[in-house]
């Protein structure tokens, strides 16, 4: 059941098309994800979901009612802000208190909502506080408080967990995810970073200078992704350019002097065009030369360098013809930090259902 | 808070010690040799009597002909003696807090407006605000008596408090602007997405965010305005003198000047407990807030 609909919107700031005739749709209940590079239109799209900015063309509907005419104030719909902007002349308290005492509710009814969403986020002892007076990450927890304190139909979060050290950041992950599922609200998030987009979301709407270049769940975006621009933006990813050589119930593709490859067949694809071949180093399987590999895409190459990440490690190799190829291998034993070093001459191999081709 | 800072500052002080004190020893002495010594003066001259032919009588031995010498508690007697002071005091301060609301009322949208301009017009626009200052003071009261002459309001109460406010209107602008420049956009956007009316925006985000600037813009209106003697004497009538007229009239006019010195004590401590008072109430006001 579709609770916001962006339909064909619009934003032009000068000559410069912000968003650019999007249109999707956010399900009631979902946690949706705005993701891309700054500049992408995502922020934008955001502030005219919460009503600070008007779209050009298009229109923005919620429970089937044209946002058009109805400012910010009145909007169902809060934001939490990069900065939280809490208010800092108030205590953690009163700005909770805020949207209620702004909806008009009677004191007694303020006091327990206020109360009830303070222990939500594990606050209900730093009530009388003042915002200067708390850590990033309870500042966080109060903006997220305040956002959700008198149900608005969508919260919209812009970057939030932007402002935190790696590891509070996680923390504050499973936070999130905890606390949308207990309120049941509809999250917009909008961040830059896909680790946490995908770590998030239901679904994920990437986007790239002002438009969607594909929208799907997380495990699809990153298995399938259907650009070079998703590809290469969502996680680590091999890409190789390649040149339709023929097509079937697989693709078979060229890669240069390199040789052929057995691919996954891509509606539309043409015998003689061209395009990029993307796969994960984790699909890329590494052994040693001499093994022969039970898979039909296979090269030899030596190892250029490795990245010892802890559980993994990253393995560089040079293929022929000036062409090099990421391969992830799992630590699996212990102690143990690599099991080729450089120089070493090893053989690259990965199955035909793996990787993907896609437009240049 | 201040034992990560108070490590740093302690290591380098012994360094800087020596440049700190040569960097504040000159203002400090100038504070002392002309605001703390002539103060402690005044105060004793408060306690004596007038020479003869003006100034102070002596402290010690015979004085002139007519002349009461040594301490005396007399200034304070006659002050307390007749309510005709105190009456002046309160009209004083009551004319000094007509200005300071009538310029908050008027600085405030002008002040706000300049926050709220672009960036680049803003240096500008403040300069405007000064602009006054370059022509002379007096020039500047004078022009109001021709401009209010045709409409027959000058010599009264309301000339004094018009002359007032226009004089010291950039006064309260100036800190009032520099306090909402500072601003954080964010918290509106921020108040209005949670529902705040743009009333609400102002009232409960906009204004007690503001309330430094307001204290010390109406600090720099209220002392001053209370101290002002020319605009009265040149735009009031012989009703509206101020405490400053009763103090410049002591000291130039009947040339008395241990009453004026003890006009000046009283005005002082009066002022200071206004002060306090506000300072208190502020206090109270922000741990409410």
């Amino acid at each position: 059941m579709a609770q916001l609909e962006i339909r064909n919107v619009t934003r032009r700031f000068g000559d410069f098309v912000a968003v650019d005739d999007v249109s999707f749709e956010i399900k009631s209940g979902e946690f949706f994800t705005l993701l891309g590079p700054s500049g992408c239109g995502k922020t934008t799209l955001l502030r005219m979901i919460a009503g600070f900015d008007l779209p050009d063309r298009g229109s923005i509907v919620l429970d089937g009612v044209d946002l058009k005419d109805t400012p910010a104030e009145r909007r169902p719909i809060h934001t939490v802000f990069q900065s939280y902007a809490l208010f800092p002349h108030m205590t953690v308290e009163q700005n909770v208190a805020f949207p209620l005492r702004m909806a008009g509710k009677d004191d007694a009814t303020i006091r327990s909502t206020t109360r009830a969403a303070l222990e939500q986020v594990k606050l209900d002892d730093k009530g009388g506080r003042y915002p200067h007076e708390l850590s990033g990450g309870q500042k966080q927890r109060v903006a997220l408080a305040r956002g959700l304190v008198n149900r608005p139909r969508l919260l919209l979060l812009d970057e939030p967990l932007g402002a935190l050290d790696a590891k509070l950041r996680e923390q504050m992950q499973l936070e999130l995810i905890r606390l949308q599922k207990d309120v049941g609200v509809t999250f917009v998030f909008v961040t830059h970073a896909q680790a946490e987009a995908l770590a998030l979301s239901h679904r994920i709407a990437v986007m790239n200078h002002g438009r969607i270049e594909q929208l799907d769940e997380p495990s699809r975006l990153y298995g399938f992704p259907k650009t070079r621009f998703v590809a290469d933006f969502i996680g680590n990813v091999n890409m190789l350019d390649a040149t339709v050589a023929s097509t079937g119930a697989t693709l078979s593709l060229a890669l240069g002097k390199l040789g052929t490859i057995a691919a996954p067949a891509k509606e539309g694809a043409q015998p003689g065009q061209q395009g990029v071949y993307v796969i994960r180093p984790e699909q890329v399987s590494i052994r040693a030369a001499a093994d022969a590999a039970p898979e039909p895409n296979q090269f030899e190459g030596r190892v250029y360098d490795f990245l010892y990440i802890g559980d993994v490690t990253t393995y560089i190799v040079d293929l022929a013809d000036g062409h090099r190829i990421e391969a992830l291998l799992a630590n699996s034993l212990p102690g143990r930090a690599r099991f080729f070093d450089v120089g070493d001459r090893v053989r690259v191999s990965w199955k035909a259902e793996a990787g993907a081709f896609l437009d240049a | 808070m201040s034992a990560t800072e108070s490590a740093p500052r302690s290591a380098s002080s012994q360094g800087s010690g020596l440049v700190r004190w040569l960097t504040s020893a000159p203002p400090l002495a100038f504070l002392t040799i002309f605001f703390l010594v002539p103060s402690l003066i005044m105060v004793g001259a408060s306690f004596r009597f007038p020479g003869e032919l003006g100034a102070l009588a002596p402290l010690f031995g015979p004085g002139a002909e007519g002349e009461e010498t040594g301490l005396t508690l007399e200034n304070y007697q006659v002050f307390l003696g007749d309510t005709i002071y105190v009456q002046i005091f309160v009209k004083s301060f009551g004319v000094a807090a007509l200005t300071t609301l009538a310029c908050l009322v008027m600085a405030y949208p002008v002040a706000l407006l300049i926050a709220r301009s672009p960036k680049r017009h803003r240096n500008l626009l403040v300069l405007l605000c000064v602009l006054p200052f370059a022509s002379n003071f007096l020039v500047r009261v004078y022009a109001w008596m021709i401009i209010l002459g045709p409409f027959d309001l000058l010599f009264s109460r309301l000339a004094v408090l018009v002359g007032m406010v226009y004089v010291h209107l950039p006064f309260m602008i100036l800190p009032l602007y520099t306090n909402l420049e500072k601003h954080d956009p964010t918290l509106l956007d921020a108040a209005q997405d949670l529902g705040a009316s743009a009333w609400n925006r102002f009232w409960r985000v906009t204004f007690p965010l503001s309330l430094p600037g307001i204290f010390s813009g109406s600090a720099l209106v209220f002392i001053p305005v209370l101290g002002m003697f020319a605009i009265p004497e040149i735009l009031g009538g012989k009703d509206d003198w101020l405490v400053g007229n009763l103090i410049k009239e002591s000291f130039l006019g009947t040339r008395d000047w241990p009453f004026g010195s003890m006009l000046s004590l009283m005005l002082t401590f009066a002022v200071l407990a206004i002060a306090g008072l506000a300072a208190w109430l502020a206090r109270r006001g922000v741990a409410r807030a």
